[in-house]
């Protein structure tokens, strides 16, 4: 499969009144087509860095980034849907900023929210829907304009848990159907094993691959993943490359 | 609304709220009535010199009296012309000022020193230039009725355009959303509460720059009708012109209150 994200030698250093700080120091990895991604790394280290450079809103100071794809789809920590609008105009928000009127987009739009349980509440205002339906209505919204990659940050982490539980399940199913690929940024070690094919580690900053692993667990979803056997055997391996990292 | 099968204790739980509304509005009307009557009486037994108090039934046959002589109306619309003026103006241009102001942080940078030193200056004290500049009329009255509301208009709408959740600009980014587009999508809606309670400021700051114009300079107006009869002595007409202008007052915030009402559920 062809890549569809290179990162080559990325360096990135950026300036505030009081100093200069090297956030990412020669970093690279690449991404393949279909492949669910996740980044995991101290806090702080500037994992949040990657996807403001993948989505092009910063510049790296050094290095390249190949994608095959300039459309990425951003999925922040919190829903951010906006309270005055519908449920329906949220998600046409972005075909709006693109000044797309395209009625094959919006019925694209129309069918995602039906599959996916949400077309009682199209007409709602967010505050009327629940935490695990406005991730995903978030998500929905991302997909519209039909983005070849995903960019998620942390996007389960204002959630409680049992919702975070199910809405990683309906997040992943959602991807995995829409055949997507997807980088997922997160702290939560449990999360990033059981969501992704491939983990990149990341060392505190300025960041740096520190290893990558490639996870093979039973289970078509999230949550059966965490039951795997070898699920532990990943989680030590990936806790004892984040706390040597720390001493 | 449902009305039907509430159980016994939530029927118990809304006739406790009811009786305890009807209790708050009935308190009001009382201490109003209390102050009216015992207003009235001393001032009939001579306890308190009318001429100095004046009553309220004397304040009930003045403004008759002004009422039927076509002048209350006169007064009344010279003053709430002012005010709505200098309400109008202030808010809408407040408003225009402060969405310039985001949209170039260096121009607000630059302006800033200014905005708190005309912030922080009484504005009457700019008066005598004003007249000066702008005649003893009506423009007069109005310049100072803007100069009072449209620093604290500008200043109050900044902040709510300033307060704008940084993620949801960072997600329009993330849509390829232009300065414009992030003004016109997110921006603006998302500041809809502070809009509304600039314009409550702004009542309240209109009725003080209209009748404190008019004390600096004027021919006709509540503020007039207040000062002149403060100096003649009249202070029926001083009375009357107070309540009627608490009663306007409250009349526009009232309007402002049900705009929100109508903003708020849409």
């Amino acid at each position: 499969m062809k890549d569809v994200l290179k990162f080559k030698n990325v360096s990135l250093t950026y300036q505030t009144a009081n100093d200069e700080i090297k956030a990412i120091d020669d970093l690279s990895f690449s991404v393949k087509d279909g492949e669910f991604v996740s980044i995991i790394g101290p806090s702080g280290c500037g994992k949040s860095t990657i996807l403001s450079l993948i989505a092009g809103l910063i510049s790296p100071t050094k290095g390249t980034i190949e994608k095959s794809n300039d459309d990425v789809g951003y999925m922040l920590q919190k829903d951010e849907l906006f309270g005055w609008r519908t449920v329906i105009k949220n998600v046409y928000l972005p075909l709006e900023i693109k000044k797309i009127n395209d009625k094959e987009k919006k019925e694209y739009a129309d069918h995602l929210l039906n599959k996916y349980g949400l077309k009682k509440f199209i007409n709602s205002y967010p505050n009327e829907l629940s935490g695990g339906m406005r991730q995903r209505v978030a998500l929905i919204r991302t997909l519209v304009f039909n983005p070849s990659l995903l960019l998620l940050d942390e996007p389960f982490s204002a959630l409680d848990y049992q919702t975070r539980l199910s809405v990683c399940d309906d997040v992943y199913k959602i991807i995995k159907e829409e055949k997507k690929t997807a980088i997922l940024v997160t702290h939560d070690i449990s999360e990033a094993i059981s969501m992704s094919d491939k983990i990149i580690i990341l060392s505190k900053r300025p960041c740096s691959v520190k290893n990558v692993i490639y996870t093979h667990l039973d289970g078509d979803t999230p949550f059966f993943k965490r039951e795997s056997k070898n699920f532990t055997v990943y989680f030590n391996k990936i806790w004892n490359e984040l706390t040597y990292e720390k001493n | 609304m449902k009305k039907t099968n509430y159980s016994a204790e939530r029927q118990k739980y809304l006739l406790g709220k009811k009786k305890n509304k009807i209790f708050i509005i009935s308190c009001r009307i009382l201490i109003l009535i209390a102050i009216l009557s015992l207003w009235e009486i001393l001032a009939t037994l001579n306890v308190i010199d009318a001429f100095i108090t004046s009553s309220p039934s004397k304040i009930i046959t003045t403004a008759k009296k002004l009422f039927a002589e076509n002048n209350l109306t006169y007064h009344m619309s010279i003053t709430l012309y002012e005010t709505f003026m200098g309400f109008m103006i202030s808010a809408i241009f407040g408003y225009l000022i402060a969405l310039l102001l985001w949209w170039s942080e260096n121009l607000r940078n630059v302006l800033e020193p200014y905005i708190v030193v005309l912030n922080s200056l009484p504005k009457i004290a700019l008066g005598p230039i004003i007249i000066v500049w702008f005649g003893a009329g009506i423009k007069s009255i109005i310049f100072m009725t803007i100069i009072i509301g449209i620093i604290v208009s500008i200043i109050t709408m900044l902040n709510g355009f300033i307060a704008t959740d940084n993620n949801k600009i960072l997600l329009l980014k993330t849509m390829g959303a232009s300065k414009f587009q992030i003004l016109n999508k997110l921006v603006i809606p998302s500041s809809v509460k502070t809009f509304i309670s600039m314009l409550k400021i702004n009542v309240g700051l209109s009725w003080i720059g209209s009748i404190m114009g008019e004390y600096l300079v004027s021919k006709a107006g509540l503020g007039y009708l207040i000062v002149y009869g403060g100096q003649v002595f009249k202070l029926d007409l001083v009375m009357t012109a107070t309540v009627i202008l608490c009663f306007m007052a409250t009349v526009m915030y009232l309007i402002v209150a049900f705009i929100e009402k109508k903003i708020s559920k849409s």
